[in-house]
């Protein structure tokens, strides 16, 4: 067993905390209360190459390996989770399943553009109706000419406001049919008959965009079926295996960036004389932090590295993602505690951490999903 | 034209000490040693300058093996091959000694340019580019905010506490540059992964025909003798505005006479 990180990891990890620190968490504020980042933003990263970390350099990407990728997903999320949670879905769940599950046009297509940050993507599983049921989606896609006649709404997706593409699930068998029957798409933003709804108004990750989607017979070509049709619910679940892991990151890197905001105001508090730091009940809290910091990253480079040896990662994600997500909810709290009032007011980031982190518990699978995932993996059924 | 450019890896005195995962061991390669972060302006001063006018750009570095980190994020920033000075008797070595191993490592490369970095972080003396210049008997110009190549020659400014002074010169020449010249870009993922499958040497002192006597700490013709912390500072004096501390706090500054 050897665990430490290769020279790349460790120079890609500097340089992305170092941009972070630069360029990033110095306008996260900002950006929270403006509800949106500036392109000028997203163009940056794809300059560094952040939107595709681990894509291979044969289709744009830097050709990193996916640790790598999850490495840049907790520094961005250290500096702003919703820049965090933006590029985390264009990489694990738009362009991932494109380079997994596409033919090779597909691939030359879309590929570069989301590697280089020319379009974003999206992925649009939920809707109205269906959340963790995911496989009871309503969504339709009906055979028209050439191609398909999509109808129906999506609900909740991240990045819709500022994607190009969406990978869609929709149901081409039978209604009521399940797991069974659902085709995802490759849908271009452009099409006719597809319509943004407004943006949602969240409790944190505010500069990310949440949108719903509405299809009204919007016509998508053959061409935009990825894989085969009948075998999107299994594509949606397989993504999603993958982009738990950089949940996780996100998490992690939500709760180190409030430990550092606890720790640095712990030493320069006063009160009774001394730096609040000193009274053991800080200390501990903060100890309590690093502690499981450490432990869900752990977690979470555990489940990529599963994930870079093609070894089955559905349970060891599920872990990852429950354990930093509920650590995150819980030690943005106390950071804010450490904080006092002044965590309470927005001139200190620890209150934005703390609403940041709750999401992490709700979407690619609530934590009591998770709990279902792993439950079935020691129990069977 | 063919660019050489010295750099140094330093302590990073001003990064938060960081335990990183999974080895829970003190963050030494990304945070406690770093390329002088001056040497960054030298840098991408150098890749600017090649991506204007063509040739390639050679990293030379003293320093031990470990230093490999700091040249590895020159290599991602843009430049093209790297040449590191590694040997134990380098140990020690003042900015004389540190000069001659540096000028024979430079006397098996071509080079039209020499840039450096202002000074380093850690030592601080600043003296290198000199010495260096000195030793190859090459014109030196430092603590430049702007160099410009045309017609076979180079101009420059060189800061001052009012401006600048423009000078000018032929090639080849050894140069310093300031903070300022430039914004160091940040390698991209590319650049760094690109970064592994460009040649570095390593060479000794034997093989650059270095005399070992003149260098490491028996060679140094100056020794360290202590270093010493900077005394803490003394308490604030605090002034509560009850209407007066205008004029107070204009006072304090006359009496400091710092107006
Ligand atoms: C900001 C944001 C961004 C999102 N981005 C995307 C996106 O990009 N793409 C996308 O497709 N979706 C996205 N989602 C949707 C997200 O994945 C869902 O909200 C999530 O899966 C939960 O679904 P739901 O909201 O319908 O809750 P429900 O499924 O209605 O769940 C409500 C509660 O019941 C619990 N529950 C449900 N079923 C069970 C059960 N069997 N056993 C025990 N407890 C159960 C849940 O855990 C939860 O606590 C996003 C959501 C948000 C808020
Ligand atoms: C606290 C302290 C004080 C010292 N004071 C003196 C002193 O007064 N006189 C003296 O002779 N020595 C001194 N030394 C030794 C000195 O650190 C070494 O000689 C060192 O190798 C070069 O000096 P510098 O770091 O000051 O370089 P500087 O002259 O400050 O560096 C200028 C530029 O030279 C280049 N450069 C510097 N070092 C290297 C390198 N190893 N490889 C490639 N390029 C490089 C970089 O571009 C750098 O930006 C001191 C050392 C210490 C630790």
């Amino acid at each position: 067993m050897d665990l430490s990180l290769s020279d790349e990891q460790r120079d890609i990890m500097r340089m992305t905390r170092e941009f972070t620190d630069a360029r990033i968490a110095p306008r996260a504020r900002e950006w929270d209360r403006e509800h949106s980042i500036p392109p000028e933003v997203f163009a940056e990263l794809g300059g560094l190459g952040l939107w595709g970390v681990c894509v291979p350099e044969e289709y744009g990407g830097a050709g990193a390996d996916y640790l790598s990728f999850i490495i840049v997903l907790e520094e961005l999320s250290r500096g702003d989770a919703g820049l965090g949670v933006t590029v985390a879905v264009n990489t694990s769940l738009a362009t991932l399943p494109i380079l997994d599950f596409g033919t090779e046009a597909q691939k030359r297509e879309w590929v570069p553009r989301l590697a280089g940050g020319e379009v974003i993507g999206a992925y649009a599983l939920t809707e109205p109706g269906a959340g963790s049921d995911a496989a009871s989606i309503t969504t339709t896609a009906r055979r028209d000419g050439d191609g398909y006649r999509l109808n129906g709404a999506k609900q909740f997706v991240t990045n819709a406001g500022i994607a190009g593409v969406f990978i869609v699930m929709a149901r081409t068998g039978e209604a009521g049919g399940g797991s069974k029957g659902i085709t995802a798409f490759i849908v271009d933003a452009t099409t006719e008959g597809f319509t943004l709804g407004r943006e949602e108004e969240k409790l944190g990750i505010n500069s990310s965009s949440t949108r719903g989607l509405t299809f009204d017979d919007a016509w998508v070509p053959d061409s935009a079926v990825l894989g085969s049709e009948g075998d999107g619910f299994g594509i949606a679940m397989a993504t999603l295996d993958g982009g738990r892991i950089g949940i996780a990151a996100q998490a992690v890197g939500i709760a180190q960036a409030a430990m550092e905001t606890a720790v640095a105001y712990s030493k320069d508090r006063w009160q009774f004389g001394h730096p609040i730091a000193e009274f053991q009940a800080v200390r501990f809290k903060l100890a309590d932090m690093d502690r499981d910091i450490d432990a869900a990253r752990l977690l979470t480079y555990r489940a990529a590295w599963l994930k870079m040896m093609g070894r089955p990662v559905t349970a060891a994600g599920a872990k990852a993602k429950l354990f930093a997500s509920e650590m995150a909810r819980r030690h943005t709290a106390e950071a804010v505690q450490v904080l006092g009032g002044y965590g309470y007011t927005k001139e200190f980031p620890a209150e934005r951490f703390y609403r940041d982190a709750k999401i992490t518990e709700i979407y690619e699978g609530t934590s009591e999903v998770q709990r279902i995932v792993i439950s079935r993996e020691l129990l069977g059924g | 034209m063919e660019i050489v450019v010295c750099v140094k890896q330093v302590v990073d005195t001003e990064a938060e000490k960081k335990l990183l995962a999974p080895d829970w061991r003190l963050d030494r390669q990304s945070v406690e040693n770093v390329l002088n972060p001056y040497d960054e302006y030298a840098v991408e001063e150098a890749v600017r300058l090649k991506e204007a006018h063509g040739g390639e750009v050679t990293v030379l570095c003293m320093g031990p093996e470990d230093a490999q980190s700091a040249v590895r994020k020159a290599l991602a920033m843009g430049a093209d091959r790297a040449l590191m000075v590694t040997d134990p008797a380098l140990a020690g070595s003042d900015t004389q000694g540190t000069a001659l191993a540096l000028s024979g490592a430079l006397a098996g490369l071509t080079y039209d340019l020499v840039i450096l970095g202002i000074m380093s972080t850690d030592a601080q003396t600043g003296q290198l580019p000199s010495a260096l210049g000195d030793i190859l008997d090459l014109p030196v110009l430092t603590a430049l905010n702007m160099m410009k190549f045309e017609d076979g020659s180079l101009t420059v400014h060189r800061q001052t506490d009012q401006g600048y002074v423009a000078y000018g010169c032929g090639l080849p020449a050894v140069c310093s540059v300031v903070k300022g010249i430039n914004e160091p870009r940040y390698p991209s993922l590319k650049g760094i992964m690109g970064a592994k499958k460009k040649p570095l040497e390593t060479k000794d002192l034997a093989e650059l025909g270095v005399d070992t006597a003149r260098v490491g700490g028996a060679g140094a013709l100056t020794k360290v003798l202590s270093t010493t912390a900077p005394p803490p500072r003394k308490a604030g004096q605090k002034i509560e505005d009850d209407g007066t501390a205008a004029q107070r706090i204009v006072e304090f500054l006359a009496g400091e006479k710092i107006i």
